[in-house]
């Protein structure tokens, strides 16, 4: 292992989410002109919902994440640096890495890049390890969430583990010139170059938190620039690529708070680390220099399990309302509506059966239970109708009474008799299934590397 | 009284993870965030009764002196992406903090 005691690790990092929107291409021109050491981003989210888990699809398009990684390989192989992506295709399921393998594939064909080698691991795991390990212990609820149950098992389609930093330093340590990563923290992949070369975990893993959602930790807000990270023995500095973006002091401490609920702690498999004693300075205009971020080891090892579960076949219908005496009593509407299809189908929301759902925008559609102001709707709604049921035929037929029964819907003093909510549509909408997160736990392992098989391929010519 | 907008550069909501959503308040400058802390408005009580939620539903409630912060968390009643959840991302829960007035 290499140890640069005198001279820092440069990450160039483009994107927070690589192919959820596409990479801005000026700033990470910028970028490369710092001649950093590596180029690294994360390609995933548990944000876009069950759905593409539990499908095992992407809510990024293959167009896009064919851009990203364009821009990334060409600028790696260009420099003849190491380039890293973890959480591969929003989910970091096997297919996910399969297809971003195969990109980097087709394109290297394309450019006739000369030989380089690519490392990659998957970060699936059967539903019968895990209702294995069940038998011997716990598996643990995250945040609020009862320990999982046989039920909640048999009721998820698709479980990744979220690896530490430990897949990407073997496949470092193997010589892999590309890391295509399944799901993993996203500390770990700029983490996990820093600590292969020697760099303190602390702040090797505080490396990997600011540098993750690339220009967010900058400002002003904007999203998808790149930003150049350098992590010494001493300190971490962050600097933004975009000519009209700082990292400040407030930028980057702000940006540690950004989607976790607590701005002092960062759990990972292998431990956390505690940012109660950082230290922020600005060291130039774009960069701000952090120190003090402690590494603890966890006790035990325990890794993350995100898992999705089917619902349902779902459709969409969407309802208009202008009738001031409709809307006063919409929730009577919707009841009409619900109870013509219990009439039809039975009683809804058993194991298995249908369930209808409503969201009334223009009264609380986005905020729900949340909304203060639920007592004072608009002038208009728009309701939307989501049907769910065990086959698509069944969902359209649910989606279309539950939509065009409010047409129907018989309130004691309305005036507007010849039909109570207009249709912008007179049909309603396929939509993909509906799934639910199943698992947010943790379970217990002896090996960081136990559930993260690793694979070397040469591509190239 | 001033509107917490002209104290705050960033008032935003976002999740944490599946089954949380947290909210981040980001003061422009160090007097309001002094000023902001003093007032309460953003307490954890003052936080509940916004929100009409039990003491329970709050997972986290910080004053982040670095960032010139107030962040709070609320778990969610169902996860991120549930039939019937409509804010996949939990991104726009922040709109009654825009109202909110502080005295000073």
């Amino acid at each position: 292992m290499d140890t640069l005691a005198n001279r820092g690790l440069r990450i160039l990092c483009p994107n927070g989410h690589l192919g959820f929107a596409p990479t801005k291409e000026g700033s990470f021109a910028l970028g490369l002109t710092e001649l950093p050491d590596m180029i690294a981003c994360d390609s995933g989210s548990s944000d876009c919902g069950p759905v593409p888990l539990g499908s095992d699809g992407s809510a990024s398009p293959l167009a896009w994440q064919t851009h990203d990684i364009e821009l990334m390989l060409l600028g790696a192989r260009r420099q003849g640096v190491p380039m890293i992506i973890g959480s591969a295709g929003d989910t970091g399921t096997n297919s996910r890495v399969d297809r971003f393998v195969t990109i980097l594939r087709e394109l290297a064909a394309k450019h006739s890049l000369p030989k380089f080698k690519v490392g990659y691991f998957y970060s699936e795991v059967p539903a019968a390890l895990v209702a294995d390990r069940m038998q011997q212990d716990r598996i643990a609820g995250l945040d609020g969430r009862a320990d999982l149950t046989e039920a909640e098992l048999a009721a998820t389609e698709r479980i990744v583990a979220v690896a530490g930093v430990h897949p990407f330093m073997k496949l470092l340590e193997m010589g892999a010139d590309v890391i295509i990563g399944g799901r993993s923290s996203d500390c770990a992949i700029f983490a996990a170059p820093a600590l292969h070369r020697g760099y303190p975990p602390g702040l090797a893993y505080y490396y990997g938190k600011v540098m993750e959602c690339a220009s967010f930790c900058a400002e002003p807000y904007a999203g998808k620039e790149s930003v150049l990270g350098e992590i010494t023995m001493d300190d971490v500095r962050v600097t933004a690529m975009l000519p009209e973006q700082r990292c400040t002091i407030a930028s980057v401490a702000g940006h540690a708070m950004y989607e976790r609920s607590n701005p002092y702690y960062e759990h990972f498999l292998g431990g956390h680390i505690d940012m109660r004693d950082c230290v922020y300075e600005q060291l130039t205009d774009r960069t701000t220099r952090i120190t003090g971020p402690r590494y603890v080891p966890a006790e035990d090892l325990r890794v993350k399990l995100e898992g999705a579960g089917k619902v349902g076949e779902r459709y969409v219908g969407m309802v208009g309302v202008r009738d001031p005496y409709t809307i006063s009593r919409i929730d009577e509407v919707i009841a009409w509506a619900r109870q013509a299809a219990i009439d039809r189908f039975g009683p809804e929301g058993q194991p298995g059966g249908w369930q209808l759902s409503y969201t009334i925008y223009g009264r609380d559609g986005v905020m729900g239970a949340l909304e203060p102001n639920r007592d004072r709707p608009a002038h208009e709604l728009c309701v939307v109708v989501q049907g769910v049921a065990p086959t698509a035929e069944m969902a359209e037929e649910i989606t279309i009474t539950g939509s065009r029964q409010m047409f129907y819907a018989r309130l004691p003093d309305v005036k507007g008799t010849a039909g109570g909510v207009a249709f912008l549509l007179d049909e309603v909408m396929r939509a993909s299934p509906a799934y639910r997160w199943t698992l947010n736990h943790t379970m217990r392992v002896t090996d960081p590397m136990e559930l993260f098989p690793t694979h070397m391929i040469e591509v190239g010519t | 009284m001033i509107p917490l907008v002209d104290l705050a550069k960033a008032i935003r909501s976002k999740n944490a993870g599946p089954d949380k959503i947290t909210f981040d308040v980001i003061m422009k400058d160090r007097a309001a965030y002094d000023l902001v802390c003093a007032s309460g408005v953003l307490s954890r009580d003052a936080v509940r009764a916004l929100y009409g939620v039990p003491d329970s539903r709050i997972s986290d409630h910080v004053a982040f002196d670095p960032a010139m912060a107030i962040k709070f968390t609320l778990f969610r009643t169902q996860p991120s992406g549930s039939l019937g959840d409509a804010d996949i991302f939990g991104s726009q829960q922040y709109g009654p903090l825009l109202g909110i007035m502080v005295p000073g």
